[in-house]
């Protein structure tokens, strides 16, 4: 956040020591984009803090500390595809996880779907790239996160 | 503005039947809902501040970097090149992978590659410094670093497959709202 925040500040200023015009057009061109997203992210906001009334810290502690590891990576696949939880939110969630006891596989394929994998931002993404993209990209990012899982548990006690 | 509320209209309706829920639940009281509200506040005000830092970026971008220099770095036939410019653009950044379908939108308009394009997805919901840092203090450098390893040759695969099933004909990314704007040449 302040890292955003401190680039975003350095570049107006260079950009506005360069040409003032031009950042002005910049800032405007931003904030249309914003406008036209506000609702739309709004609701993403909205659907997220409903879907996890059910899915608590301690739901997904649950279903990922299942029985076997199979079923573990499967449950994580769905868990970490279907939310969208913010990385100050996830990161300690995963420690947590993994002090009780859950695979570094689990671990690994349910961060990856959270980033990679958003089923609530769908129809967002659908209007950017169409549905067929958006949900083409998104099933071959679930494939990928389950590998980098499995690579992930393959190698751990290894290296 | 009408059309605006128009083209929102579903928006809106959620928007309102989740306010109404939270009054509900406020009155009756339902401490679930308590905390659905309390946690979209939390998220809002995560998004409220640094969404709008995020869009500036991409218009300073958008402004600035003209139509050449993308198209021949990030563009078809930009090669492995091209891999390393997109992946370490994406690395920059900050924010939920949400964030980034408008930068994808500009990219695009100034003639980056499909495959670019979908790596640029996945180095950004992967790879943001910003969020490396954040992961290995809690997670430990092993599991920071492995899973970057492992992750890495996967969104590049990935982007080379999204390439091939639908970035050949056809191909388009819309940024919404965005419709009358020109790509900026040089000048």
């Amino acid at each position: 956040m302040w890292v955003l925040a401190a680039v975003t500040a350095a570049a107006l200023l260079i950009s506005t020591i360069a040409n003032r015009k031009k950042t002005w057009e910049g800032i405007k061109k931003g904030l249309r984009m914003l406008l036209s997203l506000a609702f739309p992210f709004l609701s993403v906001l909205i659907v997220v803090s409903l879907a996890l009334m059910f899915l608590t810290p301690e739901t997904i502690a649950r279903l990922l500390g299942g029985a076997g590891e199979g079923w573990a990576v499967a449950a994580a696949a769905a868990v970490g595809s279907v939310t969208l939880i913010p990385g100050f939110v996830a990161f300690p969630l995963c420690a947590l996880l993994l002090q009780m006891g859950a695979a570094y596989s689990v671990v690994a394929v349910f961060l990856t779907t959270l980033m990679m994998v958003g089923v609530v931002t769908l129809p967002l993404e659908a209007k950017y790239f169409g549905w067929k993209t958006a949900l083409l990209r998104n099933a071959l990012s679930l494939a990928a996160a389950v590998v980098v899982g499995l690579g992930i548990g393959l190698v751990w006690n290894l290296v | 503005m009408k059309k605006f509320l128009k083209r929102n209209a579903a928006h809106i309706a959620l928007a309102l039947a989740f306010g109404v829920f939270v009054l509900v639940s406020w009155l009756v009281p339902l401490p679930a809902g308590k905390e659905a509200a309390s946690r979209f506040a939390d998220f809002f005000l995560e998004f409220a501040t640094f969404v709008p830092l995020l869009f500036v970026l991409v218009g300073l971008f958008d402004v600035w970097f003209p139509r050449s220099v993308i198209e021949r770095h990030l563009g078809p036939g930009s090669g492995a090149k091209g891999i390393f410019w997109v992946t370490l653009l994406a690395m920059l950044q900050a924010g939920p992978l949400y964030g980034a379908f408008p930068m994808a939108g500009v990219l695009w308009k100034k003639g980056a590659s499909p495959r670019n394009i979908f790596i640029y997805l996945g180095a950004f919901a992967t790879l943001k410094i910003p969020m490396l840092t954040f992961e290995s203090g809690f997670l430990g450098l092993k599991f920071t670093l492995l899973r970057t390893l492992f992750t890495v040759p996967l969104f590049i695969v990935v982007g080379f497959l999204m390439e091939f099933l639908v970035g050949k004909r056809g191909f388009k990314v819309t940024p919404p709202g965005e419709g009358g704007t020109t790509d900026n040449t040089d000048g």
